[in-house]
């Protein structure tokens, strides 16, 4: 159990893929305008990879090892095939917030890096307990990245206006906002582990 | 079809929705392989003709196969299977036909497979130029001239951040922020005054 729960917890903090191993970061910036459109983002791709990763470290025994990558890509689509339809079905705002980055899940590096670095070498319990904490770390790091951007660009958190009379700084809502906010916090926790080292 | 179509799309693909700098595609290579202006620009080409050529194999796929079975719901899977496909085969005779080539941007290909660009310039042509599930007048020439507008906004976008990194390299940067957070930094200097093009109104 201990084994399962240290295969869930490194990808929120020591492995966080987000802000540690810098993977995913076109989706990241791209969505974080509000906090809910974060939490949407997070939950797709928690869901794409935990399925991705199941089914893969499933097969990892069939798939010839010189056309995995496309293996790998028809698996991962499928899943985000799904995402697309169930949240077209279920939340029609989201997935217009979202546009053409819920497709754009497919080539997400993460996705794909976990089932090279991880899926295909281990068993299905770890695995699927790998793709769930990467895909925790992902949404929380989304959460993170939205959060600020939402309190500090629009004067909101989750669409609740929580100080009055406070002037938005606008450019955090825009995309150069985003590249600030992520080149800032990566050199924040690079301070942080260069403390640790 | 009419000039001022295209020219819109020039403007909006290069400029206002610079695909690195605004709609975000393409970032990891952006920030991974612009430390110096040659391979950047072997990056920028390789991307810009398979943009290109993607956006016109997409077009085909979504209109004669896609669309007439009602299949339009296998659009990602189907278009990247085909991007993935088209770009190993580049590969390959890339490597058959010209040997100083491949050694110029060959290696730069398989990443490509992944870029959200690619793929993003797919699906953005399939959402914008078919309109309830019919393509609209001239989507095709449209699609392709989107692909390589794209592959430009790309290619300017490396070229500026390369050229400002290597001058970078010789200055004295605080150790926390060396490599990627400072990189990060100046796209988003740069995506700031590329805002100035939002007021462009045809």
């Amino acid at each position: 159990m201990r084994r399962y729960l240290q295969e869930f917890l490194k990808g929120i903090i020591r492995e966080n893929p987000t802000f540690v191993l810098a993977l995913g970061l076109c989706p990241t910036l791209a969505v974080s305008v509000s906090v809910i459109n974060g939490i949407g983002m997070g939950l797709a791709a928690t869901f794409v990879l935990l399925g991705s990763n199941i089914i893969i470290s499933l097969i990892k025994n069939v798939i010839p090892d010189r056309i995995r990558i496309p293996c790998f890509i028809v698996v991962i689509a499928t899943f985000v095939t799904i995402n697309e339809l169930v949240m077209k079905a279920y939340s029609p705002v989201l997935d217009r917030a979202l546009g053409i980055y819920v497709p754009l899940i497919v080539v997400n590096c993460i996705v794909l890096g976990r089932a090279e670095a991880y899926a295909q070498k281990n068993s299905v319990l770890n695995s699927l307990f790998d793709g769930l904490g990467m895909g925790v770390g992902f949404t929380l790091a989304l959460i993170l990245i939205s959060a600020i951007r939402e309190f500090l660009g629009a004067g909101t958190i989750l669409g609740h206006t929580l100080i009055k009379g406070f002037e938005p700084v606008f450019v955090l809502g825009m995309p150069s906002g985003a590249l600030l906010l992520i080149g800032l916090l990566l050199g924040f926790f690079n301070v942080l582990k260069n403390r640790r080292a | 079809m009419d000039a001022a179509q295209f020219l819109t799309i020039f403007i909006s693909a290069v400029f206002i929705y610079n695909v690195i700098l605004s709609r975000f595609l393409g970032l990891c290579s952006f920030i991974a392989i612009s430390k110096q202006t040659k391979p950047a620009l072997a990056m920028s080409l390789a991307v810009m003709f398979v943009t290109t050529m993607s956006s016109i194999i997409t077009w085909l796929i979504y209109r004669f196969l896609l669309i007439p079975f009602h299949l339009t719901y296998l659009r990602t899977i189907s278009f990247i299977l085909v991007i993935a496909t088209f770009v190993q085969f580049v590969e390959m005779v890339i490597r058959k036909i010209s040997p100083p080539m491949y050694r110029f941007f060959g290696i730069y290909l398989p990443l490509i497979t992944v870029n959200c660009a690619v793929l993003g310039v797919a699906v953005l042509n399939a959402d914008m130029f078919f309109v309830g599930n019919k393509a609209v007048q001239g989507s095709f020439y449209y699609s392709a001239f989107q692909g390589i507008c794209v592959g430009l906004g790309y290619t300017l976008a490396m070229l500026l951040m390369s050229g400002i990194r290597e001058r970078l390299e010789l200055c004295h940067v605080p150790k926390a922020v060396k490599d990627f957070p400072l990189g990060f930094i100046i796209a988003s200097i740069m995506s700031l005054s590329f805002l100035g093009f939002n007021g462009f109104r045809f």
